[in-house]
């Protein structure tokens, strides 16, 4: 229970600075992508004051020997630079280049009802679950291969 | 409030938001990863995520009509609001990532490969709205 409640508290947390950065609007997200027009250097700030609190307090919590729910911390370890990381990558910013939505805001804007986040969201969500779904498939397949030459 | 002051505030709450994550649940918080991860993780890892995502949308949908704000964007292509979205979901799940878990979680930790990610993912930014905006003048 205690860790539903402290996912709940982190999400709203997380959704309350997205609106309160304006980083829900994609139109300052779009300002800031626009160095050719119109600049808003507004992104660069949140950036700023998310990192401020994240590096610092992040320094603190990894010295804990667990979380206060969990048994140990779940961090990625992978320090991998490959072409899925960057095609990925690479692909994630055209889309948010077109539509000034990243999966956070594209969420907050659904959840208080703004028609183009109906549209944004569906459409991200078969993207995100439609990939992971069909590169889970391809490993399968790929240790099938595997056990079947060996 | 100036719209720099708004923005630091907000990223600071977005950091809190990360830090209380990691140190009570031991994780990261992408929201991309956390999203789709309902769809095809153990009923255990699937409860936090739900109640995660509802927290973002209920907290960030009550803010969006209570804090002060400009009329929502209209008049845009259904087409682009779709094919972005496609792009966006399918980039986040390959890259494993997108502006939270490798912008503010992977900086905040050093890493090399959310750097990368970052720098990448910038760089396209920039580019498809200048190619979108100045020379096609689609969005």
């Amino acid at each position: 229970m205690a860790r539903i409640l402290a996912a709940l508290l982190a999400g709203a947390l997380f959704g309350l600075g997205l609106v309160v950065s304006q980083m829900s609007d994609p139109r300052v997200v779009q300002g800031f992508l626009d160095i050719a027009g119109a600049f808003n250097p507004t992104l660069m700030f949140v950036l700023g004051g998310a990192l401020i609190v994240s590096t610092i307090g992040f320094r603190w919590v990894l010295r804990q020997p667990r979380p206060l729910f969990d048994t140990r911390f779940h961090v990625p370890l992978s320090q991998v630079i490959d072409r899925k990381l960057i095609g990925g990558a690479a692909l994630f910013g055209v889309g948010w280049g077109l539509a000034g939505y990243c999966p956070g805001p594209a969420l907050v804007s659904l959840g208080g009802g703004m028609p183009e986040a109906w549209v944004f969201v569906p459409a991200m969500l078969a993207g995100g679950i439609g990939y992971r779904w069909w590169s889970r498939r391809q490993a399968v397949r790929v240790e099938n291969a595997d056990s079947a030459t060996a | 409030m100036s719209m720099w002051l708004a923005g630091l505030a907000g990223g600071a709450l977005i950091g809190l938001s990360a830090v209380l994550l990691l140190w009570l649940n031991g994780r990261i918080a992408g929201i991309s990863g956390i999203a789709f991860g309902i769809s095809d993780t153990a009923a255990s890892e699937r409860v936090w995520r739900i109640a995660f995502v509802a927290g973002l949308l209920i907290a960030g949908g009550l803010a969006l009509h209570l804090l002060p704000h400009e009329a929502p964007r209209e008049g845009y292509s259904r087409g682009v609001l779709v094919l972005a979205g496609l792009l966006v979901g399918v980039g986040t799940a390959m890259g494993s990532g997108c502006t939270s878990g490798h912008g503010v979680c992977g900086l905040a930790r050093f890493s090399r490969r959310s750097l990368a990610a970052v720098l990448t993912f910038m760089i396209t930014a920039f580019v498809t709205v200048f190619v979108a905006r100045h020379l096609l003048g689609v969005i």
